[in-house]
């Protein structure tokens, strides 16, 4: 055999080889990169990606006259482990669109724990597509705390995969200066006043769940009957102008603005926005409630991340959290805890919602929140 | 090397060309292969198979055709609004700004320094409802007493103008500003009235401008969705804000894709067509 030409071939090969090698390499370098490698020892750092304004800083707990590190920092100095907290989930769908790329190839997404929102459709995907792993509970002795109203959620019956981080509601806020007190969405949808000045979210679960609620359709258990006349509720008063938009979180920017005199709003939105003409309440015939989930993803330390969340499920760990964050927490004991750091905060019934507004509030049905016909429906009245 | 390029000159070209090619091979030609591959596809998410689905083009079409015929139409406005804004001041800062010519194209670009969100965000305040703009039109009774800018078409198509106002103005100041005075001196010698000479010598040879101008501010205009998203209600909806709802909340890839290759397609058609009227040496200068 001519040297030469083993040569020659070897040459070809191997470029031929390096161009397919390095034109799937270098979308996987654009991909971002893969996550810290799954092992059963404790990392001494922890990513973290959450929503913004959603932890204790100094400066929230200041202001709630609290002085002490905040958690993260006692989370640090108690088991030195660097948290690495990024404020990088600004909506489900976008942070789901940027990460289901790796997750769908069992890649890590650089992530030891993510949050995401029981009423939309991606806390489910992730689980039901096996993108998150299963916490060791082993780790998590604090999990006794949690309250017996988060432990058997639909999407996550035994709680094996996911913890809530945090709870909120939804209700109806408005301007006192643009209207009387708005306290149904029948009146927000057919109030003349309010013509051109409602707003309302584009988000399936939120929206459609006051409305089923109004026309005293369960939430929870949603029929293509019960579905069908919350829509034609929404698309009627949408085609008679009575609502402006569907707004994403921004509808808090109109409501201050006074673009809006009413619209539908998350309850620890309206408590942050901190503005004595703007109002909140629990309609007529109930609310929603949702909750946020810490999931571990496919790539993740489990024993780092459940190590984590054990830490927050102390209940005083979790007071000084609700004090400082504003957000309803999961944990039992977490009242008696806030009193003691600050009397004033534990009395907030945005951060501790009484028994009565608890027992007004009701779950999406994740049947219709996975249902692809329905998301279609909700797309098409507004536009899309 | 020198040496080498001597030799063989009918490969400099090629060398020279290569980095672009493969520029637009990785990020042009690759991500289309897989968007042409994807709209094809069929299935709920994430199991998506490829079927040779042609049936998503037509379903697209048949659900989403408003949307199309009103990002067409919204672009057209914007972009004869730009044209008739940007010219007379291009025009001016060519003939008649003198030293200050410069200062004034800053002027123009100078909205660029901000990003493109921010500057459309900026019109949610300065159009509020109960803003000082809004507040003196229904002083005025332009504006009904209930009457509003934002959350309308108005707003939407005003959003899109301005934000591709410097896209016109720019190449239709280049090609004014290369126009030799001579020329027009020498039409009026020959008794051109001054608007005859505008239309006789001007004009005519500010074209390239105009047509390079009408196609980069018509074509991201069809496409844009951030106007119709932050301005508008879903009376507006661009096919833009269908393909990120696609992408993002439905997540029908394979209906976003077959999308996408609609408006390309379609815009390539309007291309050609305007390419065959005003003659292709001008989209080329």
């Amino acid at each position: 055999m001519n040297p030469r030409m083993t040569r020659d071939q070897l040459l070809r090969r191997g470029a031929a080889g390096i161009t397919l090698l390095s034109v799937p390499g270098l979308l996987a370098a654009c991909g971002g990169g893969g996550g810290s490698q799954s092992s059963s020892k404790v990392n001494d750092v922890l990513n973290f990606s959450n929503w913004p304004y959603y932890m204790d800083t100094p400066q929230t707990l200041a202001k709630a006259g609290v002085h002490k590190p905040t958690t993260l920092q006692q989370f640090e100095k108690k088991t030195g482990i660097k948290v690495n907290y990024y404020e990088d989930v600004n909506s489900n769908p976008e942070y789901f669109a940027k990460v289901q790329g790796p997750l769908s190839h069992g890649k890590g997404i650089g992530r030891d724990i993510i949050v995401s929102t029981d009423n939309d459709r991606f806390l489910g995907e992730y689980i039901s597509n096996h993108w998150a792993q299963k916490l060791d509970k082993s780790l998590i002795p604090n999990i006794a705390n949690l309250i017996p109203a988060q432990q058997h959620p639909p999407f996550d019956p035994n709680r094996d995969y996911s913890l809530p981080w945090a709870s909120g509601m939804d209700g109806i806020g408005w301007d006192e200066k643009l209207t009387d007190p708005v306290t149904s969405v029948k009146q927000l949808f057919e109030d003349p006043k309010l013509k051109g000045k409602v707003g309302v979210w584009n988000s399936m679960g939120d929206t459609l769940g006051l409305v089923m609620l109004e026309n005293g359709d369960d939430p929870s258990h949603v029929t293509d009957s019960s579905f069908n006349r919350a829509i034609a509720r929404v698309q009627k008063a949408k085609n008679s102008g009575q609502i402006r938009s569907f707004y994403g979180n921004d509808y808090a920017t109109h409501l201050s603005t006074g673009d809006l005199a009413a619209t539908m709003a998350w309850s620890g939105d309206i408590a942050n926005l901190a503005d004595p003409k703007l109002h909140w309440a629990v309609p007529e015939q109930g609310g929603i409630i949702w909750t946020d989930n810490m999931i571990i993803p496919l790539g993740g330390s489990v024993p780092t991340a459940s190590t984590y969340m054990n830490f927050m499920y102390e209940p005083k760990i979790s007071a000084q959290w609700a004090v400082g964050a504003n957000y309803i927490s999961s944990v039992t004991g977490v009242k008696p805890g806030a009193e003691k750091l600050d009397p004033k905060a534990a009395e907030n019934t945005l951060t501790f919602p009484t028994a009565k507004t608890l027992s007004q509030m009701h779950q999406n049905d994740p049947a219709m929140l996975n249902n692809s016909d329905y998301n279609k429906k909700w797309l098409a009245v507004q536009g899309q | 090397m020198g040496g080498f390029f001597h030799r063989h000159r009918g490969v400099t070209p090629y060398l020279l060309l290569a980095p672009g090619i493969l520029w637009l091979g990785i990020f042009f030609l690759v991500p289309m292969g897989f968007l042409g591959y994807q709209s094809l596809q069929s299935g709920i998410f994430p199991d998506f198979r490829f079927t040779w689905e042609f049936s998503n083009f037509s379903t697209a079409l048949t659900d989403y055709h408003q949307q199309l015929i009103r990002s067409f139409v919204y672009a057209g406005i914007a972009t004869v609004a730009c044209l008739l804004l940007a010219y007379p001041l291009a025009y001016w800062i060519a003939f008649r700004a003198g030293p200050w010519r410069n200062l004034f194209l800053l002027f123009i670009v100078a909205p660029f320094f901000v990003t493109y969100l921010v500057r459309t965000l900026a019109w949610l305040n300065i159009l509020a409802d109960q803003g000082p703009v809004v507040r003196v039109l229904r002083d005025v009774h332009i504006l009904a007493p209930d009457g509003r800018l934002l959350a309308t078409t108005f707003a939407v198509i005003s959003g899109i103008t301005y934000n591709f106002f410097p896209f016109m103005a720019l190449p239709v100041y280049v090609s004014l500003e290369q126009i030799d005075p001579r020329l027009l001196e020498a039409a009026k010698d020959l008794y051109a009235s001054s608007f005859q000479a505008f239309l006789r010598v001007t004009l005519p040879l500010s074209a390239p401008g105009i047509v390079a101008g009408t196609l980069i501010t018509f074509i991201p205009a069809a496409g844009d969705f951030i106007n119709a998203a932050l301005l508008g209600t879903p009376n507006q909806q661009m096919i833009g804000n269908v393909i990120q709802a696609k992408f993002l909340e439905s997540l029908d890839y394979p209906g976003a894709a077959s999308l996408s290759f609609i408006l390309m397609g379609t815009i390539l058609v309007m291309l050609l067509v305007y390419a065959r009227i005003v003659g292709t040496e001008k989209l080329t200068g």
